[in-house]
């Protein structure tokens, strides 16, 4: 990234010159931010946008029954059984969490890295964090079969079975990781949407009016508000970072801690972190492409976010690679069987598909991103991202369900097939997601306002000392 | 309630209806108000408050605001959630509940370090969060500004300045005439609610 990067120093490196595309097109005025992102909030919605939710509600719809026959009947409906008892449910819970990462690599990260063309897209990318948070915790929840029975073992409270948790299992981290991942994530957006519900408040009138203005606390801008808001943001950017870090790496504990080939290796915080980054760039791409397009806020959203998130893609992408390599040359180098049968039936097994898909789309795939006009080319990073996010999928599913249907007993082997439950409840999972990310582009100001401001602010300042 | 300097071109919102609470003036740019700023706090003017609809670089300087001591609390509720977290799995796993595992010991540092790190930094986020609320007298809906007709802008594009009264001391019309003279734009007196 270093050849286009932003040098702090000018205001026009920023926003026109030397890059081919500007962060920012043609410096809008504050006036010009406020009203191309209000006006989204404002406007009435679009029949376009009214036929995007009936089919996402549907798809919702299509999920709530699937967890309603599951719940009644058991998660014998799925198609997880023994040797392959996690199999669909926690390779979507996997990949869901994973999409989630890139929406707080970007606000948290990204911030403290001082990347100012975060600002166009963190707003959308952190919503986009919760609501991948939400559909991820749904799997493990329903997997339990009862899950309002599932309370007592999940989270620590007096029970009358005077029971207590077991916190040596990296399951039970998992919760803890992961419930602390959905709040922080869920403060830090609600946060960062504050001073912006504000501004929605100070153009609306009637119920529009009390209700922004009930959401944005009273928000006034004083002076004395920024100076604590600006500490407190600071401070969850900071314990977002390692944070983000700390879910997946702990998600992945799942797997390392246990001693099954395939599972018990020590690459796999790291491998898991970078895949989960991977993927989620893939799907914030994806969805992003669109929104510029369909809101028609191409100025805000330029090719250079585009560009600058490919990058991201392509470097996860090879640390992924690296990280199948080195899996391989280890389960060879070590020499222990029930590994190299393990890595040995990945590629060659009845899942041979699988593994080559993945490999396919998260190796080979993102290859041609090398290529400026690649990443530029809105249709080609679209193809890309859809690549990503089958092979992340797959992913997910190579390490979970391949590893278990055949492990130290051939006469326990089996081979896994997904029920048409398994798969209506993966494709519901993403009717919840889209339809709230439809809400919240409707509803909620999608670029952050103020923070854009800010940042071009900063680059008039800067240029007013050349 | 009635302007009585003439020679002040400042509106009196006919709703208001309480005690004069502030002259308030809107700037276009940041450096304009912060050199308002500057200049109104040389002329003795000392509860000012500025709205803006993003965080000014160097508006505490100007104003002569302190340091966010925020950080201390986090900091404080930070070493809560580790106390926490340890009490919590010591006295479950190996004093009220104590199962043997896999062998595994009922209490360990390795195993309790991920919760530890989750807790630590849910109560710095709570923290965080509640205490800038806390600080910034947040929930609030109701603030003389709000009666401000130019209030608006200060979400949007405009920088307000705002000279509060001091006790009982109060001119506004120097104070407007000074603002004016700064370059704020639709300068007023502005009064609390009755």
């Amino acid at each position: 990234m270093a050849d286009v990067a932003i040098k702090p120093n000018t205001q026009i490196d920023l926003l026109n010159a030397t890059i081919d595309q500007p962060l920012v097109t043609g410096v809008p005025s504050y006036h010009e931010i406020t009203e191309s992102v209000a006006r989204i909030v404002e406007d009435k919605p679009t029949k376009l946008w009214f036929g995007m939710l009936a089919v996402t509600v549907s798809l919702l719809g299509m999920l709530l029954v699937m967890l309603a026959y599951l719940t009644a009947t058991g998660i014998g409906v799925w198609g997880n059984n023994i040797p392959v008892a996690w199999a669909w449910d926690i390779t979507n819970f996997v990949w869901w969490i994973g999409i989630g990462h890139a929406g707080t690599l970007i606000s948290a990260i990204l911030f403290l890295l001082r990347q100012r063309w975060r600002t166009g897209i963190n707003r959308a990318a952190e919503a986009m964090t919760l609501f991948a948070v939400a559909c991820a915790a749904i799997y493990p929840v329903f997997h339990t079969g009862r899950p309002w029975r599932a309370l007592y073992w999940l989270f620590p409270y007096p029970n009358t079975m005077q029971m207590w948790l077991n916190f040596r299992s990296p399951l039970e981290w998992d919760v803890f990781a992961v419930s602390t991942y959905g709040t922080v994530s869920l403060l830090f957006w609600y946060v960062g949407l504050l001073p912006d519900l504000a501004t929605i408040r100070d153009r609306a009138t009637g119920l529009r009016r009390t209700l922004y203005g009930f959401f944005s606390l009273g928000w006034r801008g004083s002076a004395h508000h920024w100076k604590h808001y600006e500490l407190a943001y600071m401070v969850l950017a900071g314990l977002s970072t390692p944070l983000v870090l700390s879910v997946h790496s702990i998600v992945s504990f799942d797997f390392a801690v246990s001693v099954l080939p395939g599972w018990h290796t020590t690459i796999f915080p790291p491998y898991f972190v970078a895949g989960a980054v991977f993927s989620g760039f893939g799907m914030v791409l994806t969805l992003l492409i669109i929104t510029r397009k369909a809101l028609k806020v191409e100025h805000l959203i330029t090719l250079k976010h585009i560009d600058y998130m490919c990058k991201v893609m392509l470097a996860t992408s090879m640390i992924v690679g690296y990280a199948y390599a080195t899996e391989y040359f280890i389960a060879w180098y070590g020499g222990v069987n029930g590994e190299q049968f393990a890595f040995y039936n990945r590629l060659f097994g009845p899942y041979w598909w699988a593994t080559w898909s993945m490999i396919f789309c998260n190796v080979v795939a993102p290859l041609p991103l090398w290529w400026t006009a690649v990443r530029t080319n809105i249709t080609a990073v679209f193809i890309i991202t859809i690549f990503v996010n089958i092979g992340m999928w797959f992913e997910r599913f190579v390490i979970i369900a391949i590893s278990l249907h055949r492990d130290f007993l051939p006469s326990s082997w089996e081979y896994f097939q997904p029920t048409y439950v398994d798969i209506l409840t993966y494709i519901g999972s993403m009717g919840l997601f889209l339809t709230l990310y439809l809400l919240f582009i409707k509803f909620l100001p999608m670029i952050a306002i103020a923070e854009v401001k800010g940042a071009i602010a900063q680059d008039i300042e800067q240029g007013a000392h050349h | 309630m009635a302007n009585t300097h003439a020679s002040a071109p400042a509106i009196v919102q006919p709703s208001a209806q309480g005690k004069p609470w502030a002259v308030a003036t809107t700037f276009y740019s940041t450096s304009d108000l912060l050199d308002a700023i500057r200049t109104v706090r040389k002329k003795g003017y000392r509860k000012l408050d500025a709205f803006t609809p993003f965080p000014i670089h160097g508006i505490d300087d100007a104003m002569g605001e302190s340091r966010s001591k925020l950080g201390y609390l986090i900091a404080c509720c930070g070493i809560t959630g580790i106390v926490t977290a340890q009490l919590l799995m010591y006295w479950t796993g190996a004093v009220d509940y104590p199962v043997l595992v896999g062998g595994k010991p009922l209490y360990a540092v390795e195993f309790t370090v991920p919760i530890t790190f989750e807790l630590m930094v849910l109560f710095s986020a709570f923290a965080a969060v509640f205490g800038m609320l806390a600080f910034n007298g947040l929930p609030r809906f109701n603030h003389p500004v709000f009666n401000y007709s130019g209030y608006h802008r200060a979400t949007d594009d405009g920088f307000v300045l705002v000279v509060e009264r001091d006790g009982n001391h109060f001119e506004p019309a120097a104070i407007v005439e000074l603002l004016n003279e700064l370059g704020g734009e639709t300068t007023e007196i502005v009064h609390e609610d009755a």
